[in-house]
């Protein structure tokens, strides 16, 4: 099970396994709100974007995908990670 | 470490899905950030009543305030927190716990009808909280799950001891902790599992349960079934669900989950300390601080001149258990001995109740302070940390008197 996920990651196919009401939470639309709705879903529901605004600012997002990448060890790739970070700063960043 | 994969033979991988129900109104703290308030909605997982949904996958939701007025918390309504999304839905027919580790004499497995049938039953009432309970009252916010009031339960948990089941493998001379591994993991590979410690003298105390059956019947699927452990007076990330894997250590645990996550900075709270896992700048989240909840009545509420408001709601601590809770009814300038509840044990929650007459008209600003029986009480300032835990400022509410 794993194995295929790390899988459908590498060939960078947008892997979901969405829970029932997930498909609920709509993020505000916005460049790069694709390689957030790609990379982000992987291991939890977007809801956590929403439920953590608008307070951080764009340092505070920046930190937050390097943790998802360092610490938690999601396959971003650099050029998608500074996508995702402007992404969240200008649509849930600190106003 | 800890090898989880070993264990989960036996033992069916379905996830189980919320059912998704529609939303409804439900009171939150005002403090909490836009985007919490905006977004909320209440959710019914299976077997539950509808709860706050603050995220989806992995599953967290938090006890809407209304099922916190008595001091045992329904199971259908207790909180639900994980880390990571994979989440087997356990068989106990096949389901094993192995307790080994390398300060440990022998390591053995344990089927559900051996733990019940050779250990003797321990039963404890106690308060389970999230550590990060409250975060979304920051000021400033900080990131993570954004909790309102309700990322806790009491229950009474029924299992067996902890420490006969250490003593049982042989518990060496240099042990120093015991780490705990359940069923549930991530669904990426690398991200790491949730794996914990405690100290080896919080292990074998005899407080510490491997719990089967919480409020008489069988834990909760997303409450840790068919095993959880409890760590009474500790808050709940030590409270290891879905448990499959016991591990008496020579060393310190390392795991993410005790490091860097769940940390508090150094001396800035009066808690038990975890010298194996203390750092200069950091130590781990261990016990919790005091606090209340009051539960009877609301920010801005309107009430008469002369007719009775029940002030009640429930207090609770790390372990020492609650000496008194004081309420105030004119911005904390008064303060009067509110009536206890009956005592379910230093672990637990105690009722509270007071009642006020209001005599003026205009607004009655209501506060409530718990102390505990070491004298320690809630803080008029919240002490700022980063993770967001240990909010337990004294709350403040008004009253419009008409």
């Amino acid at each position: 099970m794993k194995a295929m996920r790390a899988v459908a990651m590498s060939a960078g196919l947008a892997f979901t396994a969405a829970w029932a009401g997930e498909e609920t939470v709509k993020l505000k639309e916005g460049p790069g709100v694709d390689k957030v709705r790609q990379n982000c879903v992987a291991c939890h529901s977007l809801d956590y974007i929403p439920l953590n605004s608008p307070f951080l600012d764009k340092k505070g997002w920046e930190a937050v995908v390097t943790k998802m990448s360092k610490a938690f060890a999601a396959p971003i790739k650099p050029e998608d990670a500074t996508v995702i970070a402007e992404y969240l700063a200008a649509n849930y960043g600190k106003k | 470490m800890i090898n989880r994969r070993r264990f989960l033979a036996g033992i069916t991988l379905p996830t189980l899905a919320p059912i998704a129900g529609a939303a409804e109104k439900v009171w939150q703290p005002s403090e909490l950030p836009e985007g919490a308030v905006d977004g909320v909605v209440v959710e019914k997982l299976q077997g539950k009543v509808g709860l706050i949904k603050r995220s989806y996958r992995p599953p967290n939701y938090e006890t809407p305030i209304e099922y916190l007025r008595e001091p045992i918390t329904r199971n259908d309504a207790f909180f639900v927190r994980y880390h990571l999304s994979s989440i087997p839905k356990v068989d106990p027919r096949t389901w094993k716990l192995a307790v080994g580790g390398d300060a440990a004499s022998r390591r053995l497995e344990f089927n559900m009808a051996e733990l019940r049938k050779n250990f003797d039953a321990a039963e404890i009432v106690a308060v389970c909280q999230c550590s990060g309970n409250r975060r979304g009252m920051f000021s400033p916010h900080v990131q993570g799950v954004e909790w309102g009031v309700g990322a806790m339960g009491n229950a009474r948990w029924r299992g067996i001891r902890l420490r006969d089941v250490l003593q049982k493998v042989g518990v060496g001379g240099d042990a120093v902790e015991v780490a705990f591994d359940g069923a549930d993991g991530p669904a990426m590979q690398g991200t790491p599992d949730f794996v914990k410690s405690i100290p080896i003298d919080r292990a074998m105390d005899e407080n510490t349960l491997i719990a089967f059956e919480m409020n008489g019947a069988a834990l909760p699927h997303w409450n840790g079934f068919p095993a959880r452990l409890i760590v009474p007076g500790w808050t709940g990330t030590y409270w290891v669900k879905h448990l499959t894997n016991v591990e008496i250590r020579k060393t310190a645990l390392g795991s993410f989950w005790m490091t860097p996550a769940y940390r508090i900075p150094a001396g800035k709270f009066k808690v038990d300390r975890f010298p194996t896992q203390e750092t200069q700048a950091n130590q781990p989240i261990t016990d919790m601080v005091v606090n209340s909840l009051v539960t009877s009545i609301r920010d801005g509420q309107h009430v008469k001149r002369g007719q009775p408001v029940e002030i009640a709601g429930i207090a609770w601590d790390g372990g020492r258990g609650i000496r008194q809770v004081e309420v105030s009814t004119d911005g904390g300038q008064a303060w009067v001995l509110s009536q206890l509840g009956k005592d379910l044990g230093r672990f637990s929650f105690r009722a509270f109740k007071h009642t006020f007459k209001p005599k003026e008209a205009g607004e009655a600003v209501v506060m409530v302070r718990a102390v505990n029986n070491r004298g320690d009480t809630q803080v008029s300032e919240l002490i700022f940390n980063a993770a967001g835990y240990h909010h337990n400022v004294i709350q403040r509410i008004r009253l419009e008197v008409a």
